[in-house]
C-alpha cells in the first residue's frame, strides 16, 4: 500500500535534481562566459532605467489579504466536501440532505460577503 | 535481442522500472516543452498572418525546428544575475520551487491503461496540493528580486491563482460525486463507453469551469496579468535572467501540458478512445481504433494545448478588477449550482448514476 507512494518520492526527488543541475551547469557557464563588467547599472533591480525611488518592502493593497483569507475558507469547505463525494453512493438520502444543509450554510456566508463588497475590485 | 531486454526489464525491481519510467516522462515532458514553444509561435504567427520562426533548422528537418534548442543553449550560456539587495537563498529556489510540482505531478498521471507511474488512491489529492505548492515559487520569486515590478506580478498572480484554485476544487468535487475514487485511473475508468458517456456531456458547465481555471492557473492569456508586458514589463520574473527564467518557462509550459492532460483525464476519458463503440466490430484497424491507448490521451492533450494557443491569439488580455469579478460572482456560483444539480441526479439516478 505505502509502497505504491515511493514512485511519487522517486519522482519528486528527480525533478529536484533536474532544477539543480539546471541551474548549477547554466549559473556555472554563464559567470563563466560572463564578458559585461559586474558594475552597479547591471545588479540594480529594473525600474525603466532609474535608479530605484524607494525600497521595494512597501505598503501593498489590503485586498490581496482579504482574498488569501477568503480562499481559506473556501478551501477548507472543499476539503470538506472531498469525503463526502467519494462516498456519494454509499451515503443515501441522509448524506445528500445533510450536505445540502451545509452547502446551503455556505451559500449564505458567500451570499454576506459578495454583499458586504469583499469580492469588489475597483 | 528484444527478448533479452524484456526478461531484464522485467527482472528488474518495482522502484528501479518506476525510476526508469520517471525518467522517459521527464525526458519527454522536457521534449515536448521544447516544441510546445515553437509550435505556439507557429501557430500565433499563422493566425496573424506571419510565417513565425523559420529560419534554424537542425538534421535537415524543417526551418524552424531547431529554434527551441537553439533557444535552450542561449539561456544555459547566459549569466544568472542576482540583483543586489535582492534575497539570494530565496531567488536561487524560487525557480526550483516552480519547476518541480510542475513535473513531479505526471507520478499520478494515467498514460495509458497499464502505465501510471505511481498508482495511488489518494491522485486527485496529490495533483490538488503540488498545484498549489506551483503558487509558492511565483510569489517567492517576486518578493525575494527586490524589485516592484516582480513584487506587483507576485502579488496579483498570488490572489488570482488563489481565486481560481476555489473554482477548480470545486469543479473536481463534481468530478468526485460521478466516479466516486481520488484514483486518476478508477475516474478514468468510470467513464468507459464512448464520448457520450464521458464526464463532460453531465459536467458541461465544470468542464468549462476547470478548463478556464487552468488556464488562470498557469497565468495564461487572457489572465497573464502576472507577468503584464505592457504594464509591469515581465511580472515576477523580471529580475530573472539565464538559465532561471527559462525554469519559470519551462514550468510554465510543463504547467500547460498538465492542465490539457488533467482536462482529458477528468473530463474527456483520458486514455479512452473516442470511437468506442461507433465502429464495426472486428478487423485489425477497428480494433485499434477503438482500444484504449496512449495514443488517445496524447490527441487530446495536443487539442487542448491547442485551445491553449488559439486562445492567446485571439483575446486581449483581462484587466484585474474582471479576473476577478469572473473567478469570484461567475465561475464559483456555477459550480455551486452544478454541484447541487448534481445532487438531484443522484438521487433520481439520472445519467451517471443510472445503474
Amino acid at each position: 500500500m505505502l509502497a505504491n507512494y515511493l514512485p511519487v518520492l522517486i519522482f519528486l526527488v528527480i525533478a529536484a535534481v533536474l532544477a539543480g543541475v539546471l541551474l548549477g551547469l547554466g549559473s556555472g557557464l554563464g559567470r563563466y562566459l560572463s564578458r559585461a563588467p559586474n558594475d552597479a547599472a547591471k545588479r540594480t533591480p529594473y525600474e525603466c532605467g532609474f535608479d530605484a525611488f524607494e525600497d521595494t518592502r512597501m505598503k501593498f493593497d489590503v485586498r490581496y489579504y482579504l482574498v488569501a483569507i477568503l480562499f481559506i475558507v473556501f478551501d477548507l469547505e472543499i476539503a470538506f466536501l472531498f469525503p463526502w463525494a467519494v462516498a456519494l453512493s454509499k451515503i443515501g438520502l441522509f448524506g445528500l440532505v445533510a450536505m445540502g444543509i451545509f452547502l446551503a450554510i455556505l451559500v449564505v456566508g458567500f451570499i454576506y460577503e459578495w454583499k458586504k463588497g469583499a469580492l469588489e475590485w475597483d | 535481442m528484444l527478448a533479452s531486454v524484456s526478461t531484464v526489464w522485467s527482472a528488474l525491481p518495482a522502484y528501479a522500472q518506476s525510476t526508469a519510467w520517471i525518467v522517459v516522462i521527464t525526458v519527454a515532458l522536457i521534449i515536448s516543452v521544447a516544441l510546445l514553444t515553437l509550435w505556439e509561435r507557429k501557430v500565433i504567427g499563422w493566425i496573424q498572418l506571419r510565417r513565425g520562426p523559420n529560419r534554424v533548422r537542425i538534421f535537415g528537418l524543417l526551418p524552424g525546428v531547431g529554434q527551441p534548442f537553439a533557444d535552450v543553449v542561449k539561456l544555459l550560456l547566459k549569466e544568472v544575475i542576482i540583483p543586489v539587495r535582492a534575497n539570494k537563498v530565496l531567488f536561487v529556489l524560487a525557480p526550483a520551487l516552480a519547476l518541480i510540482p510542475a513535473f513531479a505531478t505526471w507520478a499520478v498521471i494515467p498514460l495509458s491503461p497499464e502505465l501510471v507511474v505511481a498508482n495511488i488512491d489518494a491522485g486527485l489529492l496529490y495533483v490538488l496540493s503540488l498545484t498549489s505548492v506551483g503558487v509558492y515559487g511565483i510569489i517567492l520569486a517576486g518578493w525575494a528580486a527586490n524589485s516592484k515590478y516582480a513584487f506587483l506580478g507576485a502579488m496579483r498572480s498570488a490572489a488570482q491563482i488563489v481565486a481560481y484554485e476555489i473554482a477548480m476544487g470545486f469543479a473536481l468535487v463534481g468530478v468526485l460525486m460521478v466516479s466516486g475514487s481520488l484514483n486518476l485511473g478508477t475516474i478514468v475508468r468510470t467513464q468507459h463507453g464512448g464520448p457520450l458517456s464521458w464526464n463532460w456531456f453531465w459536467l458541461l458547465p465544470l468542464t468549462v469551469v476547470y478548463f478556464i481555471s487552468g488556464l488562470a492557473e498557469t497565468n495564461r492569456a487572457p489572465f497573464d496579468v502576472a507577468e503584464g508586458e505592457s504594464e509591469i514589463v515581465a511580472g515576477f520574473h523580471v529580475e530573472y535572467s539565464g538559465i532561471a527564467f527559462a525554469l519559470f518557462f519551462l514550468a510554465e509550459y510543463a504547467n500547460m501540458i498538465l492542465i490539457s492532460a488533467l482536462t482529458s483525464v477528468f473530463f474527456f476519458g483520458g486514455w479512452l478512445s473516442p470511437l468506442d463503440g461507433y465502429l464495426p466490430e472486428g478487423g485489425a484497424a477497428a480494433d485499434f481504433l477503438m482500444a484504449p491507448s496512449f495514443f488517445w490521451l496524447g490527441l487530446k492533450i495536443f487539442v487542448f494545448l491547442f485551445l491553449f494557443l488559439w486562445l492567446r491569439a485571439t483575446f486581449p488580455r483581462y484587466r484585474y478588477d474582471q479576473i476577478m469579478r469572473l473567478g469570484w460572482k461567475v465561475l464559483i456560483p456555477i459550480t455551486l449550482i452544478w454541484i447541487a444539480v448534481e445532487m438531484v441526479m443522484s438521487y433520481n439516478h439520472v445519467g451517471p448514476w443510472a445503474t
